[in-house]
């Protein structure tokens, strides 16, 4: 795991001359439909830049991003990536306004949990993959004005790069430079879509924002990048994702999450995230919490292949207080290395981990996870609590807790356990009529329930249903 | 039609040790039977046995209710035919709301051919019922937002059980030393609670060493057991008695069935 102090980002400023690209911006990207080859290299690098018409600094970002990528070998750690060929992947697709798939092509399954989730059919279109875009303009129209009017900015990433470059450009990278690790190099080279946020200083969101509210653009792509800057005394909770599988043909995703949490300000970011189960899932997700600041990691793993990702905060101003609340769960074939990094960069600084996996049919799940106190953070706290629920002998659980401590003054905890579905919790819920599938699947709902009653009301109902569709079939 | 639980020449084992030895027994709805018996006797196992534990394995004899053979079906499937066992020892489940759970178990015992993922009692009927027993049984409707045990009291927890009772209606419940553990109050909550229950619709199988649950429910019979067998069988009279005077005489009047004991323990060891 990278515990590097944080580096400039690689992208040179001065480079860049805003207002003289080399491609105009009101050039519609709409009227294309264009994909890169497969593969990755300089050429398809340029490429995608020269498609989104980005400004020169940005194509020379990536192509810097991309030599890093290269050079970097792959982790010899976390889960197996050994049939992964960044070859063998498109890196950039842009559909024009028809549908890029048919319905008839989604799997059976998929659809199948769709309906059972009841989830919209717009919705349903967009998750699969069969439509490219879900409009909510119409509904959520009025709220994006009301946003606007307190000077709030909610876009898609891309949009972001050309309607406020400066704002953009100040804080690009600066979280998780190209440098960080050899999936955020890749995220760099080759990002597209993801969310940008400003919230400007003591403005505070009431209401959760969310991905559906604009998820006309590309904002689920495979490689999105997303920045949000929280300033002072300003506070706001996002959502991302969907307990929906989301059907992807491609076998990577892999994005950035770039947070920077003023001081006084809060940030809640919540994601359900549950890729179909032939995606790696390799993520970079990074917050920087300032003076008395509050930063929040909700983070959901379902389905996926393997998926790697442990979101990190650092706490880099005395006052500043981190938490991640993170569940798994690894079915049949399914390995979630999931865990969380809290950095305690300043003194008088607070971190809480709170890791729940499960399970089941084979699937492996691994806590891994990093509290670090520098020199001079005196009279930090750091609290960590994994449980890990294995539903059957054949499926596994693995705890990787790394601690590096260089002060003295500190008080950490770490208390970790395993458990098994109980023969007697079993018997005590079928003595009184309940089937084996519904007791196995009301204690597991009740093992992550002190997460699932953080996130918003229709994501913990999505995410119980899940849970049992997940049980179904499970035993007997 | 009254319903009958009917128990023949059951043997029980846990792994490879025989715990019954050859249980008779028959209760009706409506009928109130003490077991009584020293520790160690088989009474928890036949609670056990009854309600379908799947480490306690029926080697031979049969349990049938109304004349359906429910020996071979599991926990769930027994429950739904009208068994209810309150535990000694109630087990904790963490996250599970009381409410959630109960809906759900009241879902399928009253309707027996419900299917996975239907539709479960509505929750305005079964919220309104659910708050009518906890009002009855002098409890705080707090209790539905709880998570099932976690965190209760012996008494909570004992008291969690006749609710469940209470929102279930068993046709045959076995109350497996309910009592213990309690102080007097709680005794009597308990023991109260179940007089109330307790009615013609509802066979009760009572495993006590206190007198308390015996004098709010007055057995009409009184099950002796000892060393896996039912060695005697008689009325409220021989309930008092045992109270009264322990199991030294049952035990000098069965030394066949100490010896039995022995054996058990002989092959166990």
């Amino acid at each position: 795991m990278s515990t590097d102090a944080p580096v400039k980002p690689d992208a040179k400023k001065s480079d860049v001359e805003f207002g003289s690209y080399k491609y105009g911006f009101h050039d519609s990207m709409d009227n294309y439909a264009f994909k890169s080859r497969k593969g990755l290299d300089p050429q398809i690098v340029r490429q995608i830049s020269e498609m989104k018409g980005e400004p020169e600094w940005m194509t020379n970002f990536r192509l810097d991003s991309l030599a890093i990528f290269e050079s970097r070998p792959m982790p010899n750690w976390g889960g197996d990536m050994s049939d992964l060929n960044f070859q063998d992947i498109f890196y950039y697709m842009k559909a024009a306004n028809e549908q890029e798939t048919s319905w008839d092509d989604v799997p059976e399954d998929i659809r199948r949990t769709y309906d059972r989730l009841g989830i919209p059919e717009a919705e349903k279109k967009y998750l699969s993959g069969v439509k490219a875009q879900y409009d909510s303009e119409v509904v959520y129209g009025s709220l994006q004005e009301d946003l606007a009017k307190q000077g709030v900015i909610f876009t898609d990433t891309d949009s972001a790069l050309r309607d406020h470059p400066e704002l953009f450009r100040e804080y690009f990278a600066t979280i998780i430079p190209p440098g960080d690790n050899k999936f955020a190099a890749l995220n760099s080279a080759v990002w597209s879509g993801g969310s940008f946020i400003y919230i400007p200083k003591g403005v505070k969101i009431e209401f959760p924002l969310q991905a559906y509210f604009r998820i006309n653009s590309q904002n689920m792509g495979q490689f999105e990048r997303t920045l949000i800057i929280v300033d002072e005394g300003a506070s706001v909770h996002y959502v991302e994702g969907c307990t929906a599988p989301t059907y992807s043909s491609n076998s990577l995703h892999s994005a950035v999450v770039e947070i920077v949490v003023k001081r006084g300000a809060r940030c809640r970011y919540t994601t359900i995230q549950n890729w179909s189960s032939n995606v790696y899932n390799l993520v970079t997700k990074r917050a920087m919490a300032y003076g008395d600041s509050l930063m929040e990691w909700i983070d959901g793993n379902l389905g996926s292949k393997l998926t790697m990702k442990y979101p990190a905060i650092w706490l880099m101003e005395p006052g500043a207080r981190g938490e991640t609340l993170s569940i798994a769960f690894a079915g049949p074939g399914q390995h979630q290395d999931a865990g969380a990094k809290m950095v305690h960069c300043a003194p008088n600084t607070s971190s809480r981990i709170i890791s729940k996996s499960i399970s089941r049919g084979g699937g492996r799940s691994s806590y891994r996870g990093l509290v670090k106190i520098h020199k001079n953070a005196k009279n930090c706290r750091s609290n960590v609590v994994c449980d890990a629920l294995i539903l059957d002998p054949a499926s596994r659980s693995d705890t990787y807790p790394y601690i590096e401590v260089e002060e003295q003054d500190v008080a950490i905890e770490h208390e970790a356990s395993v458990s098994k579905i109980g023969e007697e919790q079993l018997f005590y819920l079928m003595s009184r009529g309940l089937t084996e599938a519904e007791a196995s699947a009301m204690i597991v709902t009740g093992f992550i329930e002190p997460l699932v009653k953080e996130l918003p009301m229709e994501y913990a109902v999505e995410m119980n249903r899940l849970i049992e569709l997940q049980m179904e079939g499970s035993v007997g | 039609m009254t319903s009958v639980l009917k128990i023949s020449d059951l043997h029980v084992s846990v792994g490879e040790t025989p715990i019954l030895n050859g249980v008779n027994m028959e209760i009706r709805q409506g009928e109130v039977h003490a077991l009584m018996g020293p520790n160690g006797s088989g009474k928890s196992t036949l609670a056990y046995a009854l309600a379908g534990h799947p480490n306690y394995n029926v080697t031979a004899g049969s349990i049938e209710i109304d004349g359906v053979n429910v020996t071979a079906m599991e926990a769930d499937e027994r429950a739904r035919l009208g068994m209810f066992l309150a535990f000694q020892y109630p087990v904790v489940i963490p996250g599970v709301k009381v409410a959630d759970f109960l809906r759900h178990a009241v879902s399928n015992v009253r309707n027996p051919e419900r299917k996975e993922g239907e539709g479960l009692i509505g929750m305005r009927e079964f919220r309104k019922e659910i708050r009518e027993r906890m009002t009855e049984l002098g409890m705080d409707h707090e209790f539905a937002r709880r998570y099932l045990n976690d965190g209760f009291s012996g008494g909570e927890k004992k008291r969690m059980e006749i609710l469940q009772l209470a929102m279930l209606q068993p046709r045959f419940a076995i109350l497996d030393e309910t009592d213990s553990g309690l102080d007097s109050d709680a005794v009597r909550v308990v023991s109260e609670g179940l007089a109330k229950l307790a009615g013609p619709l509802m066979g009760v199988l009572i495993i006590t060493h206190h007198k308390r649950l015996l004098e709010f429910n007055p057995p009409q019979f009184t099950h002796v057991m000892l060393g896996g067998r039912i060695v005697e069988i008689g009325d409220a009279a021989l309930a008092h008695d045992l109270h009264a005077n322990g199991y030294a005489t049952v035990r000098a009047r069965h030394p066949e069935a100490e010896n039995t004991k022995a054996e058990a323990a002989a092959v166990a060891s």
